[in-house]
């Protein structure tokens, strides 16, 4: 059996041209914990931040934290990697089996550089190491690529399968890495990195074996948190209609993106509310590894393929976003148009919620005349599921120079061809979120331009007042605390669980007491940390715009206050750069 | 006597909390593997999952094999696994015909001993303990912690 408690971490560095690793332990536990801030520590040993994002010394970084494992919800894995779509460093988050299965190969972090000479498979366990050629599976969609690692791996329950599809291999910075068919490492390109390694799919097989000598205040522990969140309504939103329950709400204070963000309300809601996705395509639920929750909403699409009532279904997963994204962002309303689109999306390896985002922007572009069918091959117009369907899958194989673009953003594709005033970006495709200025200001320049960086959505819906410091001071608090969870590394949806009460019981629990001791100060070093690897690859906040669509929001409270939004970005832009500035000045003192 | 059955399967969500609990309660390890309970996804995710657990044979085919009196026959079905016994020769795993016998690397044997302490844990109601045919006559009570730790 294999100690439980290391005060250092073991990682595994693979060069993919050699096609050989080593496994290496690094100080640090005590203050960088894990996942975020272990991810940030890799990258500054291993990156290259001056070279391009594809250069192929470039480390993809896949990290997981003290408590994984160890209790519920502590089921995310932080993948870290400079990203293909603003050559900056990145990070993004991801479940399924991925984290249960990197602990039990008995790694902290996993750190792939180098180009494979063939399309390879990178698989590993505690035991094994290999790359193997699979140049047969280049070109093959993400499910398709499923099915035949199945087949050509072991270890089925307890292994984590990532892969690429086409948007991958053709380096898009929209493209997600799929992990175990229905989770991603959606944001900002980390498939198009592994596809630049001519990575098409790793492999990890939790197999190792830990001792548990933590005795009773463990297990009592452990119980009383799978209570809270399986026994108390703290997560009935996810365990019940999921992410889909934000439609209506959304809709009902003029908050959900319609149509490119022409409207924030519209009476179309009534056919896609999460009560309709359960009612009418819910086909059950999935979790990740060691989530009790199943947050996972699996819908089904069936399709008449033969007039003698001939049929193929296929099984789609759901959450708010994308359906944001391909459904009220396109003007699609049915729900099984959705799942339909949806389907292509993940098959091609795109991430959901900026392709969908960007289509939007196409096809106002289109409506506005900016581009053709020359450009769009398929005529765009809202609501035309099966033209979005057909966009989307020249979108993800990039098919024309067009599509490449996009898949660069929407804003490189209007600085092109024109209409930047109307397109979606906050530092990258908005997510689903037109609360308002907190908002808006919060993704454009948070670390990984996310709904998840800060709640900056939920400071929209509890003030109404104009008070940029206060707002900036929530915005700088919530990352702290929640980058102390991302490197613990825990699930977001468990932040009302995982107080910073609990999280200190947790890691004492488990003997990581120095950290429970230090929580404030290694979060703030953490968050630090963080900005200070994004500025040295080229960050500059006070660069960032927000487009005009975005000062033409109307929401509950009214117009969007363009003076404030203003005042707000700066404001937060120069807090940001102050993190830095006091950490280098901290370094050199 | 009650033995753990897994009657509702097509509710399970793969969180593995099951094999975890067993590993962590019973076995006092962090693994999904050194558990009496494993779950898979039945030829990938989007076809849904099934539980390995030992079923209870009676006679059970692995307690025969044991040539050290490390798996003895149980009442009502499945086996009392006493560790101290054990050479790890592995012939439990081998006579099993549901492969629900682990061995980790040392071929420490680790298999279902139908104690129940996974039940609670299943989100969905996917386990139960049920009560055999045959147990007429005979004990209902569960085993001990320590026998099944032994």
């Amino acid at each position: 059996m294999k100690p439980v408690i290391r005060d250092h971490f073991r990682v595994m560095t693979v060069d993919l041209a050699e096609g050989r690793g080593s496994v290496e332990t690094l100080d640090g536990r005590s203050t960088v914990a894990g996942g975020s801030g272990l991810a940030a520590m890799l990258f500054q040993r291993y990156g290259h931040p001056q070279k391009a994002w594809d250069h192929p010394a470039q480390p993809l970084i896949f990290a997981i934290g003290p408590l994984t494992g160890y209790f519920p919800l502590m089921s995310k894995t932080v993948c870290a990697f400079k990203s293909p779509y603003h050559d900056q460093y990145a990070e993004s988050h991801a479940g399924g089996r991925s984290a249960m299965a990197l602990k039990f190969a008995d790694l902290d972090a996993l750190i792939i550089t180098g180009k494979a000479k063939r399309p390879a498979c990178l698989s590993l366990s505690s035991k094994g190491l290999e790359v193997s050629d699979v140049h047969y599976l280049w070109g093959k969609d993400v499910h398709a690529s499923g099915k035949a690692l199945r087949r050509m791996f072991g270890g089925a329950g307890h292994r984590s399968i990532l892969r690429i599809g086409p948007a991958g291999e053709i380096g898009s910075p929209m493209a997600c890495i799929n992990v175990d068919t229905y989770r991603h490492f959606g944001r900002l390109g980390a498939g198009g990195v592994m596809g630049a390694k001519n990575l098409k799919a790793i492999v990890i097989q939790g197999d190792a074996i830990f001792g548990l000598d933590q005795g009773k205040a463990y297990t009592k522990l452990f119980q009383r948190i799978f209570d809270m969140l399986t026994d108390t309504d703290m997560m009935r939103k996810y365990h019940n209609l999921g992410t889909a329950a934000n439609l209506e709400p959304l809709n009902t204070m003029q908050a959900l993106p319609w149509r490119n963000l022409k409207q924030t309300t519209d009476s179309a809601i009534s056919e896609v509310t999460g009560d309709r996705f359960a009612d009418d395509t819910l086909l059950r639920n999935m979790a990740c590894a060691g989530c009790p929750i199943g947050c996972i909403h699996v819908g089904f699409v069936r399709e008449k393929f033969m007039d003698e009532n001939r049929y193929l279904y296929r099984q789609v997963s759901y959450d708010y976003e994308p359906i944001f994204s391909v459904g009220t962002m396109l003007g699609v309303t049915d729900p099984f148009a959705v799942l339909a689109i949806l389907d292509i999306v993940e098959k091609s390896g795109l991430d959901v919620m900026s392709g969908g985002v960007a289509l939007a922007w196409a096809t106002e572009a289109f409506e506005k005349g900016i581009i053709s069918e020359k450009e769009t091959i398929v005529p765009l117009a809202f609501g035309d599921a099966e033209a979005y369907k057909e966009a989307f899958y020249h979108f993800g194989k990039g098919t024309n120079d067009f599509y490449r673009l996009l898949g660069q953003g929407a804003k490189k594709a209007a600085v092109h061809y024109g209409g930047e005033d109307f397109a979606c970006v906050l530092g990258q495709e908005m997510a689903g979120y037109a609360t308002g200025e907190t908002f808006f200001v919060a993704q454009s320049l948070g670390f990984r331009h996310s709904h998840l960086d800060s709640a900056g959505y939920t400071y929209d819906q509890k003030h109404d007042d104009k008070n940029v410091d206060r707002a900036v001071n929530f915005l700088l608090e919530d990352e702290q605390s929640r980058v102390f969870l991302t490197s613990m590394v825990a699930c977001l949806f468990a932040r009302s669980v995982y107080t910073p009460q609990v999280l200190d019981e947790c890691l004492r629990t488990v003997g990581y007491g120095s950290l429970a001791d230090n929580m404030e100060s290694v979060s703030r070093h953490i968050q630090r940390q963080r900005w200070a690897t994004r500025m040295a690859t080229g960050y500059d906040p006070d660069k960032v715009d927000i487009p005009k669509r975005f000062k033409q929001v109307v929401t509950w409270k009214g117009k969007i206050d363009e003076a404030y939004l203003e005042h707000l970005k700066g404001m937060y832009a120069k807090r940001i750069v102050g993190l830095v500035t006091e950490r280098n000045e901290k370094q050199q003192s | 006597m009650k033995i753990l059955t897994a009657p509702r399967m097509e509710r399970c969500i793969g969180c593995h909390s099951c094999s975890l609990a067993c590993a962590r309660l019973i076995h006092k390890r962090l693994s999904w593997d050194t558990a009496g309970i494993h779950i898979f996804s039945s030829g990938g995710l989007s076809t849904g999952f099934e539980a390995t657990i030992c079923l209870a044979c009676n006679p059970a085919p692995c307690a025969a094999a044991c040539p050290t009196g490390a798996f003895s026959q149980r009442k009502g079905g499945g086996v009392i696994v006493k560790k101290r016994l054990c050479n790890l020769c592995g012939e439990c795993a081998k006579a099993c015909p549901v492969d629900a016998v682990f061995l980790d690397d040392n071929g420490e044997p680790f298999v279902c001993i139908h104690c129940g302490r996974c039940v609670p844990f299943c989100p969905h109601d996917c386990l139960e303990m049920t009560k055999t045919t045959k147990t007429t006559g005979e004990s209902s009570q569960m085993p001990t912690e320590d026998e099944a730790r032994d």
